[in-house]
């Protein structure tokens, strides 16, 4: 099968047909226009929002507080999740009370938070940076921890410093441990940033602009801002896959 | 830095617990290797011959009696206490030339002078041209002979050699035996070998010491004073062998 054949096969074609069939009900009066915007609707409102720039507007403000959480819960989830790997006493005091936490499903935080930090943008980045730091800490903690104990005599023989093993032999060896992580994060992190747009005050996104469209009955914006959230998390999964085969390009590729 | 010294093992022993109870891995074994000499150390499983050669790199410790090289006693590893292991034990992120300039990590040579040595020791181990090749893109020879190379490669005046050719096809390993004593004559460095194959340890050894088991201790030595290069059908090798399986047989027998 050439790779054509194989993109239009498996990928593309079922859902324009999808889209097809959607079109034609709303056309011909099986599905209520009123409740199943036509495509046609959508794309008319997609180029008035692109017009007026009110899209772009919603999708940077989303981009940016998904930036800024992903940043912040990495960040710490890095950091900590490396600490605990490496350091036994780290591990001993504060992994049982990281695995008990993790059971706390995330929605439930968001009381507490709305209490602590208000409805704002604070709110939102911090539930975001929640989101996304369980998946990169227990992803850093395990990668660290399993690193091979054949490799670190290895160092041990080359006479590496501490931090020349972490830097040199450590951190490479949980890299694909902690990319998975990282890639789990860009997901969560995605999730989250539409879940804070529903749940805390409105203020321009991708979330609120659906929110907006249920309110004002107009579904071709529900629908526009749910194809959207999916393009960009789509687009955001096949850059995280890219990045992650050439930086571990040294695995063997099955 | 391939100033020599002897190898001087006294009365060394070492425990290990097993299950609760401790059992003499080596019980006072002394042995003394000359400064060039390339000695053989063939014993069946659990004699305490890797044992041994741990507790010379330096990677475990806590052991009874003394371990001095050039006078010194040995604490800890050292760049001067090269250890190769069965398994080559490359780094998968690293490539060939990667692996082997790792060991000059703490070197205190110029980044030109690191250079030429990586070059030096790659045409050493005959990889030339695979100096860009990660560890999963060569063969089992092939991933041995970088290793070689990185244990070289800051001129150890003692090369330990764990069972290197262990896990290599009878052919390759012919070849590699012939390599390594090539190395040997060119560096003129102490070599240790620990093998289970008594053809090994005869056509590379100055000396040949038979260890037996529980506890771990040396049951004969065996000179091997032979010319080089060796060869194996020879009546004087055939009779070497007959000599070495025989003391062999004796520690089975005990």
């Amino acid at each position: 099968m050439s790779r054509t054949e194989k993109y239009l096969g498996s990928g593309v074609v079922f859902p324009l047909l999808l889209l097809l069939a959607w079109d034609l009900s709303v056309r011909f009066g099986l599905l209520d226009a009123r409740l199943w915007a036509s495509p046609e609707a959508v794309a008319a409102t997609a180029r008035e929002q692109l017009g007026d720039g009110s899209l772009l507007t919603a999708l940077g403000a989303s981009l940016r507080r998904d930036a800024l959480g992903l940043l912040g819960g990495s960040l710490i989830g890095l950091i900590l999740g490396g600490a605990l790997g490496t350091v036994r006493l780290i591990d001993e005091l504060l992994s049982p009370l990281l695995n008990g936490l993790k059971h706390i499903a995330l929605f439930t935080w968001i009381p507490l938070m709305s209490i602590w930090l208000g409805n704002g943008e604070t709110a939102k980045v911090t539930f975001i940076a929640l989101a996304v730091f369980l998946p990169v800490m227990l992803n850093t903690y395990e990668g660290v921890r399993s690193v091979d104990p054949r490799f670190l005599e290895v160092a041990r023989i080359l006479k590496l410093s501490r931090l020349q093993t972490l830097r040199k032999v450590v951190l490479p060896a949980a890299a694909p441990s902690i990319a998975t992580g990282l890639h789990l994060a860009l997901i969560y992190g995605w999730l989250a940033t539409i879940g804070a747009e529903y749940l805390f005050a409105v203020a321009p996104g991708i979330g609120s602009s659906i929110m907006e469209g249920r309110e004002q009955f107009r579904m071709d914006l529900v629908l526009l801002g749910m194809a959207i959230i999916g393009g960009v998390g789509f687009l955001l999964n096949t850059a995280a896959r890219r990045l992650q085969a050439h930086v571990l390009r040294w695995q063997d590729p099955n | 830095m391939t100033e020599l010294g002897t190898l001087d093992i006294r009365n060394v022993k070492k425990r290990f617990k097993v299950a609760g109870e401790a059992f003499a891995a080596i019980d006072d074994l002394s042995l003394t290797v000359e400064p060039g000499e390339f000695l053989s150390l063939v014993g069946p499983s659990g004699c305490g011959k890797s044992t041994l050669l741990r507790l010379v790199s330096g990677l475990d410790g806590d052991y009874g009696g003394e371990i001095l090289l050039g006078g010194k006693r040995v604490s800890g590893t050292s760049l001067r206490r090269g250890l190769i292991f069965q398994e080559p034990r490359l780094f998968p992120w690293l490539n060939v030339e990667g692996n082997i300039a790792l060991a000059l990590e703490n070197a205190t040579l110029s980044a030109e002078q690191k250079r030429a040595s990586i070059a030096e020791h790659v045409s050493l181990v005959g990889l030339r041209g695979f100096e860009k090749a990660y560890p999963r893109q060569l063969s089992g020879g092939m991933a041995q002979r970088a290793a070689i190379a990185r244990g070289l490669v800051n001129r150890p005046a003692l090369l330990l050699l764990d069972e290197p050719f262990g896990a290599l096809d009878a052919l390759t390993r012919t070849h590699m035996q012939r390599e390594l004593e090539h190395i040997w004559k060119t560096e003129g460095i102490t070599m240790v070998l620990v093998t289970h194959d008594v053809d090994e340890a005869i056509y590379l050894g100055d000396r040949v010491v038979v260890m037996a088991p529980r506890p771990g201790r040396i049951s004969k030595i065996v000179d091997v004073g032979i010319g080089r290069p060796r060869d194996r059908a020879s009546p004087a090798f055939t009779w070497l062998k007959a000599e070495v399986l025989e003391a062999l047989g004796e520690t089975h027998a005990s």
